[in-house]
């Protein structure tokens, strides 16, 4: 039981892109309950690898293990049910629908209700107060009944937030939760990560190293689709390597 | 004023092909991303169905109107899964061959059987016309224009009111996001497919009592269709239908107002359309 305690391990993992290797034997342990941020320069191949783990793309080689089965090759639908959640780099969320009615969508995705053809609103009830509840979690009550088109960016991502955590998620992956917001947005979603993490397992990306430094027990440093270096925060931020490839550019 | 009411009417009932075929293409287009090209041919089948029911089989426009949209919407799942299935991770461009390759062969094999003559169909379940003084109303027009009416409102309902159609409304929208929810969304691509070829061919049906029958009738329909669906905006399932009915009519007012642009009225309309809202009147622009 050596790996009980690894809730997503991945083994040589690859992926080619018409010859172009954009993820090469990258093999990864995130801990239970820990949150483990993926850092690296544009291009460095986190988002690729983030397709690869929730099964949006097949890997060339190498193999994902969640929660102790062996996800390869399946669908991001099957790998969802399994209680990985993750929310993506560019906002989606559906325009004209409600911040509510999302997150009852995402709750409902997660019930036996599959069989049941007619949506009544009876039904459609069960799930409002939750998801109230949720939006409330993530500071977003007072916006529940707004289209999501109309929220400012900010709302969005919480939103989005909001909706990963409606599937109850053991994994959760978020791809750079604080791009493109101002320093409160991300002083106030840093805070929410750090509340919703409880019972969890967070696997993230960011740019931003204050959240990562705040956040992280473990980083991975990715560069041209290889792990560079991995260990914690203080260790990884000290290692000439790291400050070289990325934080250099940054910090400096 | 005569004139012009009767138009509007004309309008309307030619708006309710456009509209039928349009939300065809709409779902299949949201679902599958992919142009169905044989479009035009499943109504053209829809219309020799009802005509070889009647001639073969001695079964009437009730009889067709219920089982060849069935027949075809079975035959149309049987070729998304044998074939177009194959080619979706694909270029589109393969698709786009495929479908097209599909109208040429039903098309080439009407006309062996048929000729290139239209075939009489004198099945249509009412005859004759609401007489209102001034103008009259052929009756199996009106009847046309409700049916599809009642068809768009219950494929409406199909959409917004079941847990299935939310589950395809999303997934035409935000495919990936569907699926990070945990959402199968293949199971309904399929489905979806046979249920657009199905309203085609439900439009090829209607159609046979009122248009004349020949292997051609798809062909020069379907690509004043595809403009309907460029105007309503690619894949929008509401605009599909809003800008067929509204297309039909303006384009027979157009007509009766300036008759030289009769052939053009529609494409004029869609550069104008596509110059000020480049993604069609409904379709989805920005990336919430
Ligand atoms: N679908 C694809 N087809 C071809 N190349 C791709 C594809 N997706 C990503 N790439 C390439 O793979 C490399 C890694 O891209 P990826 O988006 O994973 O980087 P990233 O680390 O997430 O960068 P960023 O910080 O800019 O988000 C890039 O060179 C990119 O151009
Ligand atoms: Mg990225």
């Amino acid at each position: 039981m050596k790996q009980s305690q690894a809730i997503l391990v991945t083994r040589h993992l690859s992926k080619d892109f018409r010859g172009f290797r954009a993820i090469n034997a990258v093999s990864l342990r995130v801990v239970a309950g820990t949150v483990h941020a993926l850092v690296g320069p544009n291009g460095a191949g986190k988002t690729t690898l983030f397709n690869l783990l929730t099964g949006f793309l097949k890997p060339t080689e190498g193999h994902v293990v969640v929660a102790g089965h062996d996800v390869t090759g399946h669908s991001p639908e099957r790998i969802a049910r399994l209680g990985v959640a993750r929310s993506f780099q560019v906002t989606s969320l559906f325009p004209k629908v409600t911040a509510r009615e999302h997150v009852e969508l995402a709750l409902q995705s997660g019930t036996g209700l599959g069989r049941i053809f007619w949506r009544t609103d009876r039904l459609m009830r069960r799930f409002s107060d939750r998801a109230v509840e949720l939006l409330d979690e993530v500071g977003l009550a007072r916006l529940a009944e707004r289209p999501a088109e109309s929220l400012p960016y900010g709302q969005k991502r919480a939103l989005e937030l909001a909706i990963a955590l409606a599937l109850n998620p053991k994994l959760l992956l978020l791809d750079e939760p604080t791009a493109g917001m101002g320093l409160e947005d991300v002083d106030r979603t840093t805070a929410l990560i750090a509340r919703v993490r409880a019972g969890r397992t967070v696997v993230m990306v960011e740019h931003n190293m204050s959240v990562v430094g705040s956040l992280a027990d473990t980083v991975t440093v990715l560069q041209r689709g290889e792990v560079l270096v991995e260990g914690p925060y203080e260790e990884v931020k000290a290692e000439p390597r790291v400050i070289e490839a990325y934080l250099g550019a940054h910090v400096a | 004023m005569t004139s012009f009411l009767q138009q509007a009417f004309n309008g309307l009932v030619s708006g309710s092909f456009y509209a039928l075929l349009a939300l065809g293409l709409a779902v299949i287009f949201g679902m599958l991303r992919v142009v169905n090209f044989a479009h035009g041919a499943i109504y053209t089948l829809g219309a020799f169905g009802a005509v070889w029911l009647a001639d073969s089989a001695g079964l009437g426009f009730w009889w067709a109107l219920l089982l060849v949209p069935v027949a075809l919407a079975i035959a149309g799942t049987l070729a998304e899964r044998l074939l177009i299935h194959r080619l979706l991770a694909l270029d589109p461009l393969y698709n786009f061959l495929l479908t097209f390759g599909i109208a040429l062969v039903c098309q080439d094999l009407l006309r062996m059987r048929y000729g290139s003559h239209s075939q009489p169909y004198e099945h249509a379940p009412v005859t004759g016309s609401f007489d209102l003084g001034l103008f009259e109303f052929p009756r199996y027009q009106v009847f046309t224009l409700g049916l599809s009416v009642v068809v768009c409102l219950a494929v409406w309902l199909l959409l917004t009111r079941t847990r299935i159609g939310t589950i395809v409304r999303a997934a035409i929208e935000r495919p990936e996001l569907t699926r990070a929810f945990g959402i199968d969304t293949g199971r309904w691509v399929t489905p979806v497919f046979g249920f657009g070829v199905g309203l085609a061919a439900l439009a090829g049906v209607l159609a046979a009592p009122m248009r004349a029958v020949n292997s051609g009738m798809g062909a020069d329909l379907i690509i004043t269709v595809f403009a309907v669906v460029v105007i309503g905006g690619l894949g929008s399932v509401f605009g599909s239908v809003v800008a067929g009915f509204t297309i039909g009519m303006l384009a027979a007012l157009g007509n009766l107002y300036f008759p030289v642009l009769s052939q053009t009225s529609v494409y004029l309309l869609m550069a104008v359309v596509l110059l000020i809202r480049p993604a069609g009147l409904f379709g989805k622009e920005e990336h919430v």
